[in-house]
């Protein structure tokens, strides 16, 4: 398999084994980006039919209970499937080069995570052709999911729980990665910001997804086999399963908007070419929004009828959080002072973030108010809040960091007069769409409706949020064509390709051998390939060995196995309540093949492969011409 | 090229008035023209809020594009190497102290009406002669329609909530399938009706509501509760405390009303043979019905909720209720009516009123 990294062309067959059964985290990484990008373009073109059918009152381009489908896949895809992957596929992509490391820790469970999570989102997107998707929202609330008749919950609950075990195995990964596997000299205090809000986020999931996925069991077997946890009329109580779907929801926000943060922490001082300003700061706040979000999870329950000291104590705690958040608002625009800021993709898209993330936590800041949020709850007001914070703030930094990146991931650069265009057409669709449903929230109107009447003064400013949603549309297509024209073009074959880079991941040369640097790199101080660079150090890095053989993990087809296991076994598992004969053996079948992959990733013992010193260099010399990386 | 910029920012600046200015709403709908002083002082605190928090987004606009207008590469020169500073602990305290500081002010209103909106003690106050001293509505939320009862009057409606203004009404909160939640944004918050437990809030109503458009406020369903869910409308007609006396004596008297299959009115004949197991046309009663009580139908404001209030909607409602709310419980529940018996059936419904 070592050889396989240095032979020129593959025949198609060959490389979808390869990537079915890689292990190496820069392909996973790949393999995040586009699923992600796959279920965005799926969740976006839900939303774009959503506004369609808001575009006039009283519309009927999509029925009512379609309407609900689209809104609670709409939801659900985004969040879990698309938002997760997408950052999960930088992380994966950029971490380990960031601490210098050759791998993640478990490479085998890194591809264990990406087969769950996409096979949990392939049988959760079967439920629009298997008689219905999940239509009781993406909160599921309890009632309204056990009234709802057919499979779409249950495809919900199945396919939740198959891909949030995914996540779940990929957070505890990346937590023991970047504690276990950072290359000398690279202490806690140097790691590189995103890798900080991988860490941090990582841990969230590792604290948040239990309370998801016990939630998600009892529904399970209240559907399964009538449990009766969430009916009430069998002494259930549904309110318990907004407790369980917040404990983990609002902990959700932050896993996926630290690593955002950390995002927009990386390019914003590459293009400023000024340090990170408060880099310690940065760090604090980052470990205590992670702290404070799970504090405040019954901030979305204001109007359950908790209790006077219930809302006034999780009111004040909301608000608590404005204050790291303020922090590191305020240590990116320092950054960015006194800087030479260089306006490329990327940073249009951070120096877009800024307003809009702000706009968002503000009008968070308002909803906290809980007698205030008695009015904004559930209207559009929070339609319009949520958007600007995760389009504003996670989906600019999906998007930035995909021109930032794009070199290191793929040896490419992404088109900057394509990526202007649609950082505009996007930017100004994203606020026509969203500012205005603010004051439709204001005006009175509820969120997750199907339709409205008109003369209620909403006609408008629905059609101006729709225009708006099909500009974001045009934005999103155009980002595709730029994809699709850079996969033609030529490779860049260079280091640091903005010129101004600072931490290692832009040390090394593209494209990146599949065992990353060729000797682990010493870190001598914070942003360590600026150090080396303007110490003169032509090379990129000093290193901590001499060149040495390098151990790396096989690859292995069994996470892929274990995952369509689950898949199957799932079927099974849908389909039991209506009586099917074959639903058991079909749920013990699905178990067998996960179990039985188990047992054969024990007893098979698999350490591994060594690159010699002499497929390094003939590795390094096929790469880069004679001299290898330097 | 600066004389350009002025007029773009004119012309920008208008546009944005434009857009608040209109943003206002329709009075009998819109939080932001409220009514009764639990709304009232929700807009204050959002005015209150909005000030708060277009202070920081002005601080941190005009930093932040000074901070870009001063470090453009562009401006600086392609060379220009910038000092690469740590950080500033002085910086670092005055952005957290601040923030706090102007959360302290906001959380102080927050948490005086947090208390006081939830305080519902006066619902339990009796005079000498042991009647309550305050109104109390039982809502309860059903799929698509809502129930109003009066436990202290005896009454009961659905779907149109009468209320007298200028005094605290308080409300008993409770869904009996699945989750909804009452709103009523033009008079105050909302607050959610649960399945398993009653919640209690209480609205105040400001002013008399004859003189909107349709002569109602208008209500909502709030939360997610199926297909229908946006159609889950509700209308308040808030009138002054003797109206509202009157109001109630009228409904007492339509104690032991009913519809008689005997009748020589198609019309009632049919009511009492199809409709008359689900929906009361006497205002005496309890909650708990299978469908809206319809002994104040004539004077409604809408039919289902939604629909113009006319014999044709009504008509077209009967003869097929899934095709205007799908997912309703009406649908199927009582057998094939002919057009005949639909348009009498619809005069009948329309005739049901105690106001004249």
């Amino acid at each position: 398999m070592s050889s396989a990294a240095v032979t020129n062309k593959k025949g198609f067959g060959a490389t979808l084994w390869d990537y079915l059964t890689t292990v190496d985290h820069k392909k996973l990484g790949v393999m995040y980006l586009f699923a992600g990008t796959l279920f965005f373009a799926i969740a976006g073109f839900e939303a774009l039919l959503m506004r369609l059918q808001l575009m006039i009152p009283n519309n009927d381009f999509v029925s009512a209970g379609t309407f609900n489908e689209l809104l609670t896949m709409h939801g659900t895809t985004m969040l879990f499937l698309a938002a997760t992957p997408l950052l999960f596929g930088f992380m994966n992509a950029i971490v380990p080069l960031q601490i210098g490391a050759r791998d993640v820790a478990f490479p085998f469970l890194n591809s264990l995570g990406f087969w769950l999570f996409f096979l949990g989102a392939l049988f959760l997107h079967l439920s629009f052709f298997l008689g219905g998707a999940p239509d009781a929202g993406w909160t599921n609330y309890a009632s309204l999911a056990l009234y709802s008749p057919g499979h779409g919950i249950d495809f919900y609950v199945l396919g939740l729980q198959i891909s949030g075990a995914g996540t779940l195995i990929s957070g505890i990964n990346f937590i023991v990665t970047i504690i276990t596997m950072r290359a000398p000299g690279m202490t806690f205090m140097r790691m590189p910001l995103f890798t900080w809000t991988s860490l941090i986020s990582s841990a969230l999931i590792l604290f948040a997804f239990p309370p998801l996925t016990v939630g998600l069991f009892l529904m399970l077997v209240d559907r399964m086999f009538e449990a009766n946890f969430f009916d009430h009329t069998m002494g259930g109580n549904t309110i318990i399963w907004e407790h369980l779907f917040w404990i983990f929801g609002h902990p959700e926000v932050y896993i996926l908007v630290l690593p955002a943060f950390g995002l927009f922490s990386e390019i914003i001082p590459v293009f400023a070419r000024k340090r990170l300003f408060g880099y310690s700061s940065m760090v604090f706040a980052t470990i205590l929004i992670g702290f404070l979000g799970f504090m405040v999870w019954a901030h979305h329950m204001f109007t359950t009828g908790l209790g006077a000291t219930a809302n006034a104590i999780f009111a004040v705690a909301t608000m608590a959080i404005a204050v790291p958040t303020g922090m590191k608002v305020f240590n990116w625009i320092m950054t960015i002072w006194g800087g030479s800021v260089k306006v490329t993709v990327p940073m249009l898209y951070a120096l877009g973030f800024i307003p809009s993330f702000v706009a968002g936590g503000v009008t968070g800041v308002m909803q906290a108010a809980a007698p205030l949020d008695y009015q904004l709850h559930d209207s559009y007001f929070i339609v319009a809040h949520f958007h600007y914070v995760i389009v504003g703030g996670i989906v600019t930094a999906i998007f930035g960091s995909m021109h930032f990146y794009w070199p290191i991931m793929f040896n490419r650069a992404l088109s900057e007069k394509l990526g202007v265009w649609t950082f505009w057409i996007f930017f100004i669709g994203f606020h026509c769409t969203f500012f205005i449903q603010h004051f439709l929230g204001l005006m009175g109107m509820p969120r997750r409706v199907f339709t409205f009447q008109a003369d209620q003064g909403w006609d408008l400013f629905n059609f101006i949020s729709s225009i708006g949603a099909i500009l974001m549309a045009i934005g999103v297509i155009l980002l595709v064509i730029n994809i699709i024209i850079t996969a033609k073009s030529k490779p860049l074959n260079c280091r640091d390709y903005w010129g101004d880079g600072r931490s290692l991941e832009w040390a090394i040369k593209t494209p990146v051998p599949f065992y990353n640097f060729k000797q682990t790199p010493l870190v001598r101080g914070y942003d360590p390939y600026w150090l080396e660079k303007h110490e003169g150090n032509k090379e990129g890095m000093i290193y901590a060995e001499p060149l040495g053989d390098i151990h790396m993990p096989n690859n292995s087809i069994l996470p892929l196995v274990m995952s369509i296991g689950t898949f199957v076994a799932a079927f099974g598992a849908l389909y039991h309540p209506d009586g099917k004969a074959w639903a058991i053996p079909v749920l013990i079948l699905g178990l067998a093949i996960t179990v039985g992959a188990m047992i054969v990733r024990s007893v098979k013992d698999d350490l591994g492969f060594h690159v010699h010193v002499e497929e390094v260099i003939a590795t390094e010399e096929h790469l880069y011409g004679k001299g290898g990386n330097k | 090229m600066m004389k350009g910029l002025k007029k773009w920012r004119l012309f920008s600046l208008l546009a944005v008035m434009t857009v608040f200015l209109s943003a206002c709403g329709e009075e009998y709908i819109t939080t932001l023209k409220p009514t009764g002083a639990v709304g009232k002082e929700q807009f204050n605190l959002l005015l209150f809020s909005i000030a708060i928090m277009a202070l920081v987004t002005i601080v941190v606009s005009v930093l932040y594009l000074y901070a870009f207008m001063k470090a453009r590469r562009s401006k600086l020169g392609e060379d220009y190497m910038p000092k690469q500073v740590e950080g500033s602990h002085t910086l670092e305290v005055i952005w957290t102290v601040i923030p706090i500081i102007l959360l302290l002010i906001l959380a102080v209103p927050t948490l005086i009406s947090t208390y006081k909106f939830a305080d519902v003690k006066a619902m339990d106050k009796v005079d000498e002669e042991g009647n309550k001293t305050a109104l109390t509505v039982n809502v309860t939320a059903k799929l698509y329609w809502w129930e109003f009862e009066y436990p202290e009057q005896g009454i009961v409606t659905a779907q149109e909530l009468v209320v007298p203004t200028d005094e605290k009404v308080y409300f008993n909160l409770k869904a009996a399938d699945v989750k909804h939640s009452f709103w009523i944004p033009a008079v105050g918050g909302k607050m959610d009706t649960n399945v398993e437990n009653v919640n209690k809030f209480y609205l105040e109503f400001g002013e008399e509501s004859a003189d909107l458009k349709d002569g109602v406020f208008y209500g909502k369903c709030a939360e997610l509760c199926g297909p229908s869910h946006a159609l889950m409308d509700f209308k308040v007609k808030a009138v002054d405390r003797n109206e509202f006396n009157d109001w109630v004596a009228a409904m007492q008297a339509t104690e032991g009303a009913t519809a008689s299959a005997e009748s020589t009115d198609l019309g009632e004949q049919t009511f009492a043979n199809s409709c008359l197991m689900c929906h009361a046309v006497s205002g005496v009663g309890a909650s708990g019905a299978m469908g809206p009580n319809l002994t104040t139908f004539g004077d409604r404001n809408r039919v289902a909720g939604v629909l113009e209030h006319s014999k044709e909607s009504l008509e077209e409602w009967v003869k097929d209720p899934e095709a205007i709310k799908p997912g309703n419980l009406m649908t199927g529940k009582y057998g094939e009516l002919s057009d005949e018996e639909i348009s009498a059936v619809a005069d009948y419904i329309m005739g049901l009123s105690i106001e004249e």
